[in-house]
Order: C-alpha cells, then sequence, then structure tokens
C-alpha cells in the first residue's frame, strides 16, 4: 500500500521537476565550464539558479516514526512556497538524504550538503546527539542551520537557531497547574542519556522555584523494555504525579505495562503524544491522566491549524499523524523564508545579521511565534494537553511562552547579538542547569 | 515490618518475571544454537515476526489466543523457509552463518518498516492485576512466568521421550553415524530450526500484548537471549534454566532494591563474572560435578 503511495509520489516530483531539469541540462555545458575553471561557488551556492536546501531527517531507523513526519511537513512547506513562486523568485530545491538515525551517517551527509551540494541553509535533526554530532561541522563551515525539535535546552550558537520548545517553555507553566491540582511531591522516572539527564535537572531546578518536591528519580537505560521492578518503586513511593521522560519504542512499553499492573497515577512528559503519537498508537487507557506541556499537537482546534492538517492529508494522505516537531520544521522554512526576503540574498552571514537585528513574527499552526535573536531560540505559544481514558486531547492554559532562561546573567548570560558575523570563538557550548 | 511481606512478594514476582524474559527469550536460539551450532543473529527478529503476526491478526479481528497461534504458525513457516533457503547451505561456517543471518535481521527490519510503517497500533494487555499490600502486578506477566515452565517442561518431553528426540540427539552428537543408522539428517535439522523459529515466534506472539510493536523491537530480546545462553552453555534445557534462575535472581534484587539501571550492571557484571570462571557455562559446572562424583 505504501510502495503505491512512494511510487506515484516519485512519478509526480519527476514530472514536476521535468522542466527544471531540462533546463538544467540545457546549461550543463556552461556550468561544467565553469567548475573547470575552478570558479566554484563560494559562500554557498549564492550562484545558483535556486536555493538549495539541505534537510537532514530520519526516513528509516530508530527515529523514522517522527522523522518521517518532519520530512513531510518540510516538503509541504517547500512546496507550498514554490507554488508561491519561491524565495526571492528563486525556487528552493531540497536535498534531503536520509541520515537513516545513525550520527556517523549525520556527519558524513552534513559534510556532504555543506561541501559538495553548497547548501544555503540546512535543517534537521532528530536526537540531542545527532544535533551533536553535527554542530561543530556547522561552526567549522559557518552554515546556517535550523534544529527544529523540542530538546532539552541550553545550546547557545551563532549559526544554530533551536525553532523548537525548551525545558523552560514545557516545564514552568505544567509543573505549576499539576502541583495545585495534584500536590507537591513527583517521582520523575527518565532516559538515561542526555536529554532524560537534563530535562530531569530542570525539572528539580523549577521544582525547587515552586516548592515542589522531586521525591525520587530513576534512569533507565534505552534498550529496557520491562518495567516491573520500576513499577513496584513507584507504588512503594506513592506519588501525586508521575514525571515521565521515557523515550523510544523500547521505553514506550511502560504505558501498557503501568496499566496491566493497575498503576493509576496522573502523568507528565515533555515527550509523549505531541511526537509520537502514543495516544493514537496505544490501547487506551494507557494514557490516561497524561499531561504534556507542548506548542503544537494536530488536535489544537483553531482555525488555523485544521487549515494546516487539512493541507497536510492532503499532500500525504497515508501519514499516521503531524507532531510537534513536523509543525516546527513546516513554520521554520517560512521564518527562513521571511530573513532571506528580508535580507534580500541568501548570502548566509547576511541572512544571519537580519535574525540577529530584531524579533521575527510567523504566523504558524500553532499560534504566533516570534524569534528571540539574543538565544536563537523561539517563544512559543505553549499549551497544556491532557489526555483522557478515552485518549481524547484536551487543552487549557494557552501562553506565549518566552525562552528567557539563557539569556539570565550571570548564568548562562548568552547573547548572540553580540557576536554578528562570523568569527572563530563562537560560543557554541551548551549550558545545563546548575546546582540541582 | 508490616511493609517486608509486600515487598518480598515484589522481589518473588520480579524474580520469576525476569525468568520469564530470559528464558522466553534465549529458548529459540539455544535450541538453535544447541543443536544446529548456528548462531542466528536474526533471533530478535524472529520474534518480532511472532509479534507482528499475533498484532495483525488481533486487530484483524481473531481473538487473542487465535492471534497468538497465528503469530506462531507463521514464524514457523518463515523459519522453515529460511533454512530451506540460507541456513541450509551454512552449516559448520559459524561465522558465515552469523553474517548471513544478521544480514537478514537488517532486511527485515527494514522491510518490516516499508510495508507495515513505523509501528504497529498495540495491543492492550489482558486480565488485569493482582492487589496486594499498596502494590500491584499485571496478572498476565504471571501467566508469562507460567508458560516459559511449562515451555521448559515440554521440551524436555520431546528430547527426552519421543522418537524425533532421540533422532535429534543423535544428529548432534555424530551426524555421520546417525545418516548411517538412517536418520535424515536434513529433515532433523529442518524440524530443529523450525522449533527454534516456532518458540521464538511463541515468545513474539506472548510479549507482544505486553510492548510497543516496531520493526527493531527484537533487539531487546536479543540482548537478554545471548546472555542467557552464553551464561547457560551448551546444554538448552539444563544451560536455559539455569541461566534463568541465575541472572533471573541477580536482576531482581538488584532492580529492586536500586532501579533498572542497577538490575542491567549486575546481569552484565555477572555474566563477565561466569564466563570468566566456568567457559562453559553453567552446563559445563554441572558436567564436572557429575563427572567429579
Amino acid at each position: 500500500m505504501q510502495n503505491d503511495t512512494t511510487a506515484k509520489q516519485s512519478s509526480e516530483r519527476t514530472t514536476r521537476r521535468a522542466s527544471r531539469r531540462q533546463f538544467l541540462q540545457a546549461s550543463g555545458a556552461a556550468g561544467a565550464l565553469v567548475l573547470t575553471a575552478g570558479c566554484s561557488s563560494m559562500g554557498g551556492g549564492s550562484g545558483s539558479d535556486t536555493l538549495k536546501m539541505g534537510v537532514l531527517e530520519d526516513q528509516s531507523g530508530n527515529f523514522a516514526l517522527t522523522g518521517i513526519q518532519k520530512y513531510h511537513a518540510q516538503t509541504l512547506a517547500v512546496e507550498e512556497i514554490n507554488a508561491e513562486g519561491g524565495i526571492n523568485g528563486q525556487e528552493i530545491e531540497m536535498i534531503s538524504p536520509d541520515p537513516q538515525s545513525d550520527n556517523q551517517r549525520y556527519q558524513e551527509l552534513a559534510r556532504r550538503l555543506i561541501n559538495r551540494d553548497n547548501v544555503d541553509v540546512l535543517f534537521g535533526g532528530f536526537a540531542s546527539s545527532s544535533r551533536e554530532a553535527i554542530r561543530p561541522i556547522v561552526d567549522e563551515n559557518q552554515q546556517l542551520y535550523f534544529y527544529t525539535n523540542q530538546y532539552e535546552g541550553g545550546v547557545c550558537d551563532t549559526y544554530t537557531w533551536c525553532t523548537g520548545a525548551v525545558p523552560e517553555q514545557q516545564i514552568s507553566t505544567t509543573l505549576e497547574f499539576l502541583t495545585d491540582e495534584f500536590g507537591d511531591n513527583f517521582y520523575t522516572i527518565a532516559a538515561d542519556y542526555n536529554f532524560g539527564q537534563i530535562t530531569a535537572a530542570w525539572y528539580r531546578k523549577i521544582a525547587n522555584e515552586i516548592g515542589a518536591n522531586v521525591m525520587n528519580e530513576e534512569f533507565i537505560p534505552l534498550d529496557v523494555s520491562q518495567f516491573g521492578s520500576t513499577i513496584n518503586r513507584i507504588q512503594e513511593a506513592d506519588p501525586d504525579f508521575l514525571v515521565t521522560l521515557l523515550v523510544g519504542s523500547n521505553h514506550a512499553s511502560f504505558y501498557n505495562q503501568k496499566n496491566a499492573a493497575g498503576l493509576e497515577v496522573p502523568m507528565n512528559t515533555t515527550v509523549n503524544m505531541a511526537q509520537g503519537y502514543e495516544h493514537l498508537r496505544f490501547d487506551p487507557p494507557a494514557l490516561a491522566n497524561m499531561y504534556v506541556g507542548v506548542n503544537y499537537m494536530q488536535e489544537i482546534p483553531t482555525e488555523q491549524n485544521r487549515n494546516f492538517v487539512d493541507r497536510f492529508y492532503e499532500r500525504w494522505p497515508d501519514a499516521d499523524y503531524v507532531g510537534q516537531m513536523a509543525q516546527n520544521s513546516y513554520f521554520t522554512t517560512y521564518l527562513y523564508k521571511q530573513a532571506v526576503e528580508k535580507a534580500g540574498t541568501t548570502d548566509q552571514d547576511e541572512i544571519l545579521s537580519v535574525l540577529d537585528e530584531e524579533p521575527m513574527t510567523v504566523e504558524a499552526p500553532e499560534g504566533t511565534v516570534t524569534t528571540d535573536p539574543e538565544t536563537h531560540h523561539v517563544t512559543h505559544q505553549i499549551r497544556l494537553a491532557r489526555a483522557n481514558e478515552n485518549h481524547e486531547i484536551t487543552f487549557r492554559n494557552q501562553q506565549a511562552v518566552e525562552p528567557y532562561w539563557l539569556r539570565e546573567t550571570p548564568y548562562p548570560g548568552c547573547d548572540l547579538t553580540q557576536t554578528v558575523g562570523a568569527s572563530s570563538d563562537e560560543p557554541t557550548t551548551q549550558y545545563t542547569p546548575r546546582g540541582v | 515490618m508490616a511493609s517486608v511481606l509486600p515487598q518480598l512478594l515484589n522481589l518473588l514476582l520480579q524474580f520469576i518475571d525476569s525468568f520469564g524474559f530470559l528464558v522466553l527469550s534465549a529458548i529459540g536460539l539455544a535450541i538453535i544454537f544447541g543443536m544446529m551450532g548456528v548462531i542466528n543473529l536474526a533471533h530478535g527478529e524472529f520474534i518480532t515476526v511472532g509479534a507482528y503476526g499475533t498484532a495483525l491478526s488481533f486487530h484483524a479481528g481473531l481473538p487473542l489466543p487465535v492471534a497468538m497461534l497465528v503469530g506462531v504458525a507463521l514464524t514457523t513457516v518463515f523459519g522453515l523457509i529460511l533454512e530451506f533457503t540460507v541456513i541450509r547451505r551454512l552449516y559448520g561456517r559459524l561465522l558465515d552463518s552469523m553474517v548471513a543471518t544478521w544480514g537478514i535481521s537488517l532486511i527485515m527490519i527494514q522491510g518490516l518498516r516499508i510495508v507495515f510503517g513505523s509501528s504497529l497500533p498495540s495491543i492492550g494487555t489482558p486480565l488485569g492485576s493482582v492487589q496486594y499490600g499498596s502494590f500491584s502486578y499485571s496478572t498476565y506477566r504471571l501467566l508469562l512466568a507460567g508458560a516459559s515452565l511449562v515451555l521448559l517442561g515440554v521440551l524436555y518431553w520431546v528430547f527426552t521421550s519421543t522418537e524425533f528426540g532421540t533422532r535429534a540427539r543423535a544428529t548432534i552428537q555424530d551426524e555421520e553415524m546417525s545418516r548411517a543408522l538412517g536418520t535424515d539428517t536434513n529433515r532433523m535439522y529442518l524440524l530443529t530450526f523450525g522449533i527454534g523459529s516456532a518458540l521464538a515466534g511463541l515468545t513474539g506472539a506472548l510479549y507482544a500484548p505486553t510492548m510497543t510493536i516496531v520493526p527493531g523491537m527484537g533487539s531487546t530480546f536479543l540482548v537478554e537471549a545471548f546472555v542467557t545462553v552464553v551464561v547457560g552453555g551448551a546444554s538448552v534445557l539444563v544451560g536455559t534454566s539455569g541461566a534463568g534462575l541465575l541472572l533471573g535472581f541477580i536482576n531482581a534484587v538488584f532492580s529492586n532494591l536500586f532501579g533498572t539501571f542497577a538490575g542491567r550492571m549486575a546481569l552484565l557484571v555477572t555474566t563477565i563474572l561466569v564466563i570468566r570462571a566456568l567457559p562453559r557455562g553453567i552446563t559445563g559446572l554441572l558436567e564436572d560435578v557429575r563427572g567429579g562424583t
């Protein structure tokens, strides 16, 4: 079934591109001459006829479930922009090799996209580990890069724009609500790697700030799929609510097992539902009483979002879900368009300066999104989503939340507007909460 | 004092749960390795086929037990076809068979993803839970542990009390001699591989209602299976059940006291110690004890 669609899609793609290909063939001789003369276009292909957009999203491997959504959404945005006449009259050419959820391939492909294909902009990456794998390459080549995932926060980097939600946005409002509603004592179970450890630290930090109490934390290796003892330990602690920062398909087994074992407790997470659509994939009531602070889910009942979701499924009828990070990829493509139009050029330094000049806004499916030049993050519309026992989603508490933490002085004290232009000693650190 | 009893019960339940998981993960691998000397790196994907067969037929409307049978049947057929087309040519070539089965595993993971997408809808765990003190435990997981015991019993009976079992063991001990005595050894290998596949399929079918069903799900079983087989040693039944008891106990104690991570570490450290002290695993130890008396 899916094979048919792929075939259909690729044939569509072929016909749409045919005219351009003919043109390229015609100009091929001229291009060859330029190349042999050793006059390769510097500064990211600014001399080419199309605007080259490198997109690294996992279309296979471990993260394909979300990677595919992101790839679909970005393709949709690119096609919409091209249908409207492109950016400054230039059509976008999306080059999207599949990194296969493999960090080494991420590095190879990032180098290839930057050095061989001379992309004007680089998008993508799923896990924080894949972002960290390619960020040195991005910095070394002074490549404009958009990372569209929600993540554990703390990246302060001249060349990188992080357009997903970060912990201070997802956790602060949610945690206040939950402690008011259920009580101050919570228990954290988290995936045992960068994301889980740092996000758990964020929960500790915000709990300290609002006077909540972390009863216990358990970090679970990613390949664990059996949770009997964890469930018993949670029952023993008897928390008011449970924070689950579990990641990946192995960990997802927890919800079913928790349910079968009769553990009933309100839950909070930053990762489930909005990305891996667990509320649709799992038999209810596995995720009953799950609260997530999200900037987007396809269920958001606004007119603007309905339109987006309709367009998405019209383009990808067999898609399963369009989640938070797919939406990020979608609006970030438009953000990039806006920046290029404002700069009037595809020159990456110019675009970076324009982005650093003043906040820009995009009307995204989630609502208005505003950029924050100081930290290279964005202000999101954060809603608190809740799944009931039938896995129906309701939203409440919508508010625009700024990515405020990186700016805080003395630590981390990140201000990227002061480092406009390219020098080799840009901040590339990933900051983490201290003293918690 | 009042909380000691539920705690002990926790430990016991965790122990039989780990035992069941280890034995069920390993048994198919143990049979194919122990009897045929083939290290099947696609073992995890055999389990995945069982889970997929079960989930797909369950969502097509079959009752769960029937769906599980479909899953087992599907994996058996799959295993037989594979034996006939690929594995048969690789007997006695240990490394080649590893590379081939690893390739099969990669093809299957991505193949499942292409055909069925990134995940299947899950099956809710049936049978509810039992309550004790402030704790509760999934009834279905008790059934899983029970299934592992029944399975060990059935296999013991098959390999000791049936003609097939005798012939199979003869083939393992001395292939040429048993062929000379009229045993169709090719058929024995085919059947053994079929049994191994069926057991892997059964594991997948039994665990399908407790896990998320994704193409890569086999990998979580594969590690446990290898650890169990390595600790257990060559003998299928004694080794697997002995390793299940030892590792299940260690895993239960450490993960109950210090959390899942500690349980995993203890499991792997134990494995390293066992390999160092008993290169032939628990089987080897038992043979030495028996030989010594």
